[in-house]
């Protein structure tokens, strides 16, 4: 029935369609990372000045080992690209299983919070603002 | 006060992790005014798009035949040392998406549950959640000009916190006001890991 392929066509290029679209085309339809679990305040940074040769990644990677020359959190890497946090994962997935970036998990893990060092760190700092 | 039991070997080089506190509260209360007004940039926003039954897929066939939702954080940084970077996280809305509100809390160090007086009710579902998971947190009120001033002990009541839990005033625009929020919480989170530590011992 083509009358259906049309309409459905058309849900594809509605306004509508772009935050599920665009978000799976970045990723080639995956909707999980080959590897990590990347919390929102895991801290990136690229290793290498850029992507260089390899293949296999496109623009949004590049963009992200750009973005990471300074380290920055996947909350912070997902808001600068305009991407879903769910995206970004999967890109940074293929980055780590290449080496192009370094992932720093967060200080407090599902078995603890950090020491109390780190409150008054934060305190201190807070101060000093 | 001696706190003991350091877990970061001596000697080592620093080496930067993130930690996070949470601003939550109703709609319009301010949660991303007080995330701009502590942080080194101008609040970002970012989104996680769900889809209902989006789990696993590999493909795209019925994608578009899908619900999704999309819920979005605003956030803050702020770089405490060269070691340490603190994230504020506005929470997304208080009646649905518990299960994002359960992975940003999860390592959280604290939570601001912010309150206008005009519309005190709005934070019950926060201070809920916040208590039952036994995450630190204070109740900052947001002073909105013409909003009816109340005492912090008329608050409490109201709120009918635990008397432990602090209760401020704050002018969520205002850098200091809510540093003096975010230490005022720290403080607190302290004294409570001190009680238990005692409790277990």
């Amino acid at each position: 029935m083509t009358g259906q392929a049309e309409s459905a066509e058309q849900e594809w290029v509605d306004d509508h369609a772009g935050p599920v679209v665009r978000p799976y085309a970045v990723t080639g339809g995956r909707a999980r990372p080959v590897t990590g679990t990347f919390d929102l305040i895991s801290l990136v940074t690229a290793t290498r000045p850029d992507v260089g040769a390899e293949s296999g990644l496109g623009p949004e990677h590049m963009a992200i080992v750009g973005l990471c020359q300074r380290m920055q959190s996947v909350a912070e890497i997902a808001a600068h690209l305009d991407l879903p946090v769910g995206t970004v994962r999967v890109l940074l997935g293929d980055l780590v299983a290449r080496h192009l970036v370094q992932v720093r998990e967060p200080r407090a893990t599902p078995a603890g919070l950090p020491d109390d060092s780190v409150f008054e760190a934060v305190i201190n700092g807070l101060r000093a603002l | 006060m001696d706190y003991g039991r350091s877990e970061r070997p001596a000697g080592a080089a620093p080496l930067p992790t993130a930690i996070k506190i949470l601003i939550a509260g109703g709609f319009g209360v301010g949660k991303t005014t007080m995330v701009g007004a502590v942080s080194e940039t101008r609040p970002l926003r970012t989104e996680e798009v769900l889809t209902e039954t989006g789990i696993g897929i590999d493909d795209l066939s019925g994608v578009e035949g899908k619900k999704t939702t999309t819920v979005a954080m605003d956030f803050g940084r702020i770089t405490i040392s060269d070691d340490l970077v603190l994230y504020l996280f506005g929470t997304p809305g208080q009646d649905r998406f518990w299960f994002v509100w359960d992975e940003l809390s999860l390592g959280a160090l604290g939570a601001v549950v912010l309150a206008d007086t005009r519309r005190l009710a709005d934070c019950f579902p926060s201070i809920d959640y916040f208590e039952e998971r036994g995450t630190p947190f204070v109740v900052a009120v947001n002073c909105f000009e013409g909003a009816r001033k109340y005492r912090l002990d008329e608050v409490q009541t109201a709120l009918n916190l635990d008397p432990g839990v602090p209760v401020v005033l704050c002018d969520a625009r205002q850098r200091e006001s809510a540093k003096e929020v975010l230490i005022t919480l720290l403080e607190h989170a302290m004294k409570l890991r001190e009680e238990r530590r005692r409790t277990a011992d």
